[in-house]
């Protein structure tokens, strides 16, 4: 492909973008509640990468009509609907276990946890 | 007979789901326990009716009658069967175990407990038994949420954070699974694993092909806690209730590796990793950092459940060495040794949740003289930690022999060396314990003895592991014949 | 926020029409947005503005926490009981042209008691979520005195 239609590509330059501004606050921030919150961007950026394809150009909407032969592809909603369901329990989950920290060690920053603890015992 | 066989493999999924949702109606704890361990038996039993029908071919079981590719396919080969048949086991061994060992638990809550240990059990056999690649990103996320709900619930405080920190790292490798099976799902239109096999042969250089792959081994990684990527799992191990983490460690660990298997075998097949990727080169590095750094760091510890944790990680190292090696010894080491660490661990980890619960700590140097206390527990705990380091006649010889077998047939006789000197750290970290145990007298009198003595259900659960890992390291047959098999189907076509 | 009469009122009125959109929702999942899930997050919004302006007492005792904590595993058991009847009909599991003598009308009766299913689980896990919180805000005010 050349240059200028990698350029075009909008849709993957944002999955891309967004993976990786997700990942990059899971990765630096030490706020617990704020690398769930980079947990679920990087997930959501997940769902456009399996909805974006599902796009089939000239394609109508998945459901059978007479006249049309190319239809849109109806099985990735399907998943990311599970994937989402799936992501909603892992940040309920989550928070519940951060209003637990934060009951038993009265902080929520990763950094004054690791002060507090029997860590290597 | 023939009518009813491809029913087993969805059968040893169901089974444990449906006796976890009526764990969760019942109140009564002891009842709940009942439930669970007859539900876990029952799915044991359909997994070796799975492995000793498997011999007569693929079983293919079509969810909702919906034939594959299109429709979700379990598909229980050899392979499949045998893992199956690992997990299974371990996790009606956890559960027969955990009836008195949850006191983090209070007792209204512990037919939850009881349900989510059946949930991680559902999760992990149908990770084992599905040919779907999305289904089985939602089994995987069945049993990791239950993990992390069983990690949480340990007596100390640093259990939630440990689950937290678990979730997160999880989460992220689950994520970089289905990242990867998206560019695969994209690039050859299918999500059956099988058909993925067939359909990706053409397209197994280009360049989203390779980096649906890279995602995916990476996620797997995670899961498998794989060397530098292992973070997660001392603290895991260390902080949760003794029965999740000698389930976890028997299970979910190992059907990531077996998924990490089935892909990189299965789908990629081995001729392409042995040429493209610098795959052996990766692999064995990586190994050979798991076995050293996880062993050097075991023998440091100075608590009993996070020095097997450690001993955990470089076990692994094992296991991936011999996938390193990809021929058909190192593959059936591989695969012996996942068996026996998964059964040798969970032996481990329940010997030291019965001292835990009969002397109140599980740091070594407070279990001084407890070889004198309970002799029969450490009297197992002695044999299994001959198993981990490798004496012959016990399961964990086996798998070594075969991996060093592997290492030598490769040409890399360095690997071989390793493999047995490094058995003998594992013989130093254990024998701390037991010298420990036997040979010091300093704490007998700070030593306390709990009121309840140790349950029977928790001494069943020691001597049957104890009894099988004698068993299969001295009837050999019976272990390296499946195994090999496996192997020979992960060696040989596509599928 | 119950000696407010305007909201009270208010809510009262809006309560029976909530519900009524949340089974709406539910029974017309299959030709418009909707399904079991949006329907069950829907009804679980009728018992937290309950709870919020009558208080949690009375939300407990509308739909008290033991029934709902039964309610959870319930709406699964359904799910898996339409697999398992499948399965005992002869046919795979979840394959929902053993419901009926037609494979058509037994897909959609099979689609319809499953949402039902989800419908209750997602129900009475929000309410759970949510009345755990109640709880613990409940205890967190007991401890101090």
């Amino acid at each position: 492909m050349t240059g200028s239609q990698i350029l075009l590509q909008l849709n993957y330059w944002l999955i891309i973008i967004v993976m990786m501004m997700g990942f990059y606050v899971v990765l630096t921030h030490e706020n617990m509640i704020k690398k769930l919150i980079g947990l679920g961007v990087f997930q959501t950026s997940v769902y456009f990468l399996y909805i974006v394809p599902g796009k089939v150009i000239g394609g109508t909407a998945p459901i059978i009509a007479s006249g049309y032969q190319v239809y849109s592809n109806p099985l990735p909603h399907v998943l990311i609907l599970t994937a989402i369901v799936v992501g909603v329990a892992t940040l309920a989950l989550g928070l519940a276990l951060v209003i637990r920290i934060n009951e038993a060690y009265g902080t929520i920053e990763e950094d004054d946890l690791y002060g507090r603890g029997e860590w290597h015992q | 007979m023939a009518s009813i066989a491809p029913h087993f493999s969805v059968l040893c999924v169901v089974i444990p789901l449906f006796g976890a949702l009526l764990c969760a109606i019942i109140r009564n704890s002891r009842a709940a326990w009942l439930l669970a361990v007859c539900s876990a038996l029952c799915s044991f039993l359909c997994a070796i009716f799975l492995l000793i029908h498997v011999k007569n071919g693929v079983v293919s079981y079509a969810i909702g009658g919906w034939q594959p590719p299109i429709g979700i396919e379990y598909r229980v080969d050899s392979f499949n069967a045998y893992v199956l048949a690992l997990i299974s086991a371990v996790g009606c061994l956890s559960i027969l175990y955990a009836h008195n060992a949850i006191s983090e638990v209070s007792p209204q809550n512990r037919s939850w407990y009881f349900s989510m240990m059946l949930l991680c059990l559902t999760g992990v056999m149908g990770m084992a038994a599905t040919g779907d690649a999305f289904n089985l990103f939602v089994f995987m996320e069945i049993a990791a949420l239950s993990s992390y709900v069983l990690i949480a619930l340990g007596k100390q405080r640093e259990a939630l954070v440990a689950a937290y920190q678990y979730l997160i790292v999880g989460t992220i490798g689950a994520t970089f699974y289905i990242i990867g099976i998206g560019f695969l799902y994209v690039s050859t239109g299918t999500l059956n694993i099988a058909d993925l096999a067939l359909r990706i042969t053409p397209i197994k250089t280009t360049i989203p092909v390779l980096t649906g792959i890279g995602f995916l081994i990476t996620g797997l990684s995670i899961k498998a806690a794989i060397f530098p990527l292992h973070a997660w799992l001392p603290n895991a191990y260390r902080f949760a209730p003794v029965p999740a983490s000698a389930l976890l460690s028997g299970t979910a660990t190992k059907v990531a590796l077996y998924i990490l298997l089935r892909f990189i075998f299965g789908v990629l097949g081995a001729q392409f990793l042995l040429g493209t990727f610098g795959f052996y080169e990766v692999m064995v590095t990586f190994s050979l950092g798991a076995i050293l750094c996880g062993s050097i760091v075991a023998v440091f510890q100075k608590n009993l459940r996070r020095m097997l944790a450690y001993s955990s990680v470089a076990q692994v190292g094992y296991i991936t060495l011999g996938v390193a090696l990809a021929n058909e010894n190192g593959l059936t080491g591989s695969l012996i040794h996942i068996v026996g660490h998964g059964i040798t661990k969970a032996g481990l980890f329940f010997v030291a949740g019965s001292l835990l619960a009969r002397l109140g700590s599980d740091h070594i140097a407070d279990l001084a003289g407890a070889g004198r206390r309970m002799p029969w527990t450490v009297g197992s705990f002695i044999v299994l930690s001959l198993s981990m380091v490798g004496l012959p006649g016990t399961v964990g010889f086996l798998g070594k022999w075969y991996i060093a077998f592997a290492a030598v047939e490769h040409g890399s006789w360095w690997l071989a060396i390793i493999v047995i000197i490094t058995s003998l750290f594992a013989l130093i970290y254990m024998g701390r314990f037991i010298e420990m145990a036997y040979f010091s007298s300093r704490n007998e009198e700070k030593m306390k003895f709990l009121a309840n003595p140790m349950s029977w259900n928790m001494g069943l659960s020691v001597a049957i592991v104890t009894g099988l890992c004698v068993w299969l390291g001295i009837d050999t047959e019976v272990l390296i014949d499946k195994a090999r098999a496996a192997a020979l189907l992960l060696m040989g076509a596509n599928l | 926020m119950k000696q407010n009469p305007i909201i009270r009122i208010i809510v009262k009125l809006l309560v029976p029409f909530i519900v009524l959109f949340a089974l709406y929702v539910q029974l017309h999942g299959d030709l418009g947005p909707g399904g079991g899930f949006q329907a069950g997050v829907i009804m679980a919004g009728v018992v937290v503005i309950y709870s919020l302006i009558f208080g949690s007492t009375a939300a407990e005792k509308l739909i008290s926490f033991s029934i709902i904590r039964s309610l959870i595993p319930i709406g699964v058991l359904i799910y898996v009981g339409v697999g398992l009847f499948s399965l005992i009909k002869g046919n795979n599991y979840l394959d929902y042209s053993a419901l009926h003598a037609e494979a058509a009308v037994g897909q959609h009766m099979g689609i319809f008691v499953v949402e039902l299913a989800v419908f209750v689980t997602v129900f009475a896990t929000m309410t759970a979520i949510f009345y755990a919180f109640v709880e613990r805000q409940r205890q967190n005010e007991e401890d101090p005195e």
